[in-house]
C-alpha cells in the first residue's frame, strides 16, 4: 500500500504587484507518494523551482495548502516549519552549497548538528553516509578538493544523514557533466529510494529521465501533463496518477 | 546549541585570512585604546605624586591652586588659623617648589624640593639609607631614589652639591610610592631649610597639611577654611582636582578622547568590514542552512558567538600587547608614565563590545534577510 508523502491543493504563487505581477504557480494540485521518484520538468521559468520551494516549506504560497504527511505545513509557525524541514525533508541543491572551510564529513553532518546532536557523534554518522555515497576515505578533505560529482555526493550524504522521509533535489545534475549526473541519479535511485521515502526532483535534464517513476510537466506555472517514468514498475515503482493536471 | 556554536567557531577560525584580519583589527584598536588611556592614567597618577607620597588627609591651599605642582603661597597666619579650628587634630606647613642644583661636574639640574614641617616631619618618605633625624643636620637633604636619581650623578650619603649657592649634603636615600611627572629628581628637607635655601615670594607656605580629629570633622574643617578665604580638600579631592586640571585644562583629555575615538573607528572599520565580508561570502550557505531547517535564533546565536569570540580574543590580545609594551618601556624607563587601570580596561571592553555589537548586528540583519528561496534559484 502506498501513502501520500506530499499533497498540494490549489497552489497559487505570484511575485510583485500591479503591472509587475508575475504569476509563478496557477492552481497547482499534486500528490507525491512514498516509494516514488517524482520528476517535475519543464522549460526555464515554468515555475518548477517555485513549486519545489513551496512544497518543501521554503516559500509561502499566496493561496492553497501543502500537506506533508497530513500536516498542513503553511499553518505551522516559523520554528515548527523549520523543525519539519529539518526532520522530514532532505535538500540537495543545484550548487551543492557546501561550506568550503569545513571538512567533507562536517558538511555532511550539518543536519545532525542542527538537530543538536553531539558533534563527534554527528560526524561519525556522517562518515558512514559518506561511505555509502562512495566517498570512503574522503571525510577529512575540504569540499574544494573534490570533483563536482563528489561534491554532489556529499550534498546527498548531507541530505540523507538525518534519515528524512522526503528528499528534495533541485536541478541535481545542472552543475555536473552527463556521465556524472547519470551516475548520481542512478545511485540515488538504487540506494536512496525505497518504499518509505519520496524523492522529488526538479530538472530540465532529459538525460536523467530514465530514473523517474513519474514525470510531471510544467509550463507557465501549471502542471500540464503527467507521464509514467521509465522506472515505474521497477522494484521501487510507485503508483501512477492521482494528481489533477490543469491544462 | 553547543554543536551549532562549534559550527560557527569552525566557520570563523577555519577562514584563516579573514579571522586574522578580524583579530588584527580588534587587537590593534584595543591596543591603541588601552595604550592611550594607560598613558593618560599614568600621567594623572604621576601628576598627583606629591599628594600620594605625602599622604595627608586634608590639604589646605589657595583657592586658585589647580594642581599640586602649581601651589600658591599662603601667609603664616593661615597655618595658625587652621590649627585653631574645631575638629583639627594637628596642622603643619609644607613647602613644595622647584630649584636648580649645581652638580659636582659643574652642570645644573632642576629638582623638586619638598620642605617638611620641622617638628613633625609629616609626609616624610621611607628611607632606604640613612637616618631620618639626619635631615636636621646642617645642609641635610634626602634624595629620592627613582628613575631620575641618576640625574644627580647617583649620589650617596655624604655627596655634596650646591643649591642656590648653598651647600647641600645628602643625608639619606629614600623611596616613594610614585615618582613625579616632570622627570626631575626630588629632594626632601625641612620646611625652614627649604624656604631659607630657595628664593621665595612673600608667602612661603605651599600647603597646610591637616589631620582631623575624626572623619566626621572634615566637612566642618572645610567650611571653616572656606570662611577664611582658602580651600580645604581631602587627599582624594585634591587628586581629582589635579586630574581635572590635566584632563580639562591642558588639552590632554581632549587628545585622549580623540585618540580613543580614532582607535574605535579604526577597529570598527577593519573588523566591521571584514566580518561583513565574511557574512557576505557565506550568505548563500547560511541561506542553505535556513532551508535545511536552522532556526533564526540559532543562526543569530551562532553569529553573535562568532562576533563575541573574535571580540574577546582581540581584546585579550590587545590588552596583552599593551601590557607587553608598557613592561618593555619600563625596563628602559622605570618611571614611564603608563598605567593600566580598571578604568582603561573597562573603556577598552566597552568599545570592543560596541564594535562586536555593530559588526554582528550588520551580519545578523543580512543573514535574517536572506530568503532560502534564493538558494533554490541558484
Amino acid at each position: 500500500m502506498t501513502h501520500v508523502a506530499i499533497q498540494a491543493k490549489g497552489l497559487e504563487k505570484w511575485f510583485g504587484e500591479g503591472e509587475a505581477k508575475t504569476t509563478a504557480l496557477k492552481d497547482v494540485e499534486l500528490k507525491a507518494y512514498f516509494g516514488e521518484m517524482l520528476y517535475i520538468v519543464g522549460p526555464s521559468g515554468s515555475g518548477k523551482t517555485t513549486l519545489l520551494s513551496v512544497l518543501s516549506g521554503v516559500l509561502k504560497p499566496n493561496a492553497g495548502s501543502v500537506l506533508v504527511e497530513d500536516i498542513d505545513i503553511w499553518k505551522l509557525d516559523a520554528d515548527k516549519l523549520a523543525d519539519l524541514r529539518l526532520n522530514k525533508i532532505g535538500f540537495v541543491f543545484q550548487d551543492f552549497h557546501l561550506f568550503p572551510r569545513l571538512t567533507t564529513a562536517e558538511n555532511a553532518a550539518i543536519p545532525l548538528i542542527l538537530k543538536k546532536k553531539d558533534w563527534d557523534e554527528s560526524v561519525r554518522e556522517a562518515i558512514n553516509y559518506l561511505d555509502i555515497v562512495g566517498l570512503k576515505g574522503r571525510a577529512d578533505l575540504a569540499p574544494v578538493k573534490l570533483s563536482g560529482g563528489e561534491q554532489q555526493r556529499v550534498a546527498i550524504a548531507r541530505a540523507m544523514v538525518s534519515k528524512p522521509d522526503i528528499l528534495i533535489m533541485d536541478e541535481p545534475t545542472a552543475s555536473l557533466d552527463g556521465d556524472t549526473g547519470n551516475s548520481i541519479l542512478s545511485f540515488v535511485h538504487k540506494n536512496v529510494l525505497n518504499a518509505n521515502r519520496c524523492i522529488v526532483v526538479v530538472t530540465h535534464d532529459n538525460r536523467i529521465y530514465e530514473f523517474a517513476t513519474r514525470i510531471l510537466h510544467m509550463e507557465d506555472g501549471r502542471l500540464t501533463a503527467t507521464e509514467k517514468g521509465a522506472a515505474s514498475g521497477t522494484e521501487n515503482g510507485a503508483p501512477f496518477g492521482a494528481e489533477k493536471s490543469t491544462t | 546549541m553547543k554543536g551549532i556554536l562549534k559550527l560557527g567557531f569552525k566557520l570563523l577560525v577555519n577562514d584563516k585570512a579573514k579571522f586574522s584580519a578580524l583579530l588584527l583589527g580588534i587587537t590593534f584598536a584595543v591596543y591603541l585604546m588601552m595604550f592611550v588611556t594607560s598613558m593618560f592614567f599614568g600621567v594623572l597618577n604621576h601628576a598627583s605624586a606629591n599628594i600620594i607620597n605625602v599622604g595627608s588627609t586634608i590639604w589646605v591651599m589657595d583657592p586658585y591652586v589647580q594642581s599640586v605642582s602649581n601651589s600658591v603661597g599662603m601667609p603664616d597666619y593661615v597655618l595658625d588659623a587652621v590649627r585653631s579650628m574645631q575638629g583639627v587634630k594637628y596642622a603643619v606647613p609644607l613647602y613644595s617648589g622647584g630649584a636648580l642644583v649645581k652638580l659636582a661636574d659643574g652642570n645644573y639640574q632642576a629638582v623638586t624640593v619638598v620642605g617638611l614641617d620641622d617638628t613633625s616631619l609629616l609626609g616624610r618618605p621611607a628611607l632606604l639609607e640613612g637616618k631620618i633625624e639626619d635631615i636636621y643636620a646642617q645642609s641635610g637633604f634626602i634624595v629620592v631614589r627613582d628613575a631620575e636619581f641618576s640625574k644627580l650623578e647617583n649620589p650617596h650619603i655624604g655627596s655634596e652639591f650646591e643649591l642656590n649657592d648653598n651647600r647641600a649634603v645628602v643625608v639619606g636615600i629614600a623611596q616613594v610610592a610614585t615618582s613625579g611627572l616632570y622627570g626631575v629628581p626630588t629632594l626632601y628637607t625641612t620646611y625652614e631649610r627649604a624656604i631659607q635655601y630657595i628664593p621665595n615670594p612673600r608667602y612661603t607656605i605651599s600647603y597646610v597639611l591637616v589631620e582631623p580629629r575624626s572623619m566626621d570633622d572634615i566637612p566642618r574643617i572645610k567650611q571653616q577654611v572656606e570662611q577664611l578665604g582658602y580651600r580645604a580638600r581631602t587627599k582624594e579631592e585634591f587628586m581629582k582636582r589635579t586630574e581635572d586640571f590635566f584632563i580639562y585644562q591642558t588639552g590632554g583629555g581632549t587628545n585622549i578622547l580623540i585618540m580613543t575615538a580614532i582607535s574605535f573607528i579604526i577597529g570598527l572599520s577593519i573588523s566591521g568590514q571584514t566580518f561583513y565580508t565574511f557574512i557576505l561570502e557565506n550568505l548563500e550557505r547560511f541561506g542553505a542552512l535556513k532551508a535545511i531547517g536552522i532556526k533564526s535564533r540559532d543562526l543569530v546565536g551562532m553569529i553573535l558567538f562568532q562576533a563575541t569570540f573574535t571580540a574577546l580574543t582581540g581584546y585579550g590580545m590587545g590588552v596583552g600587547a599593551c601590557v607587553l609594551l608598557i613592561w618593555l618601556a619600563k625596563l628602559r624607563l622605570p618611571s614611564y608614565a603608563a598605567m593600566l587601570t580598571y578604568s582603561s580596561l573597562l573603556i577598552g571592553f566597552v568599545m570592543v563590545a560596541i564594535i562586536a555589537a555593530i559588526s554582528s548586528y550588520v551580519g545578523i540583519r543580512k543573514v535574517l534577510q536572506i530568503d532560502p528561496f534564493t538558494i533554490f534559484r541558484g
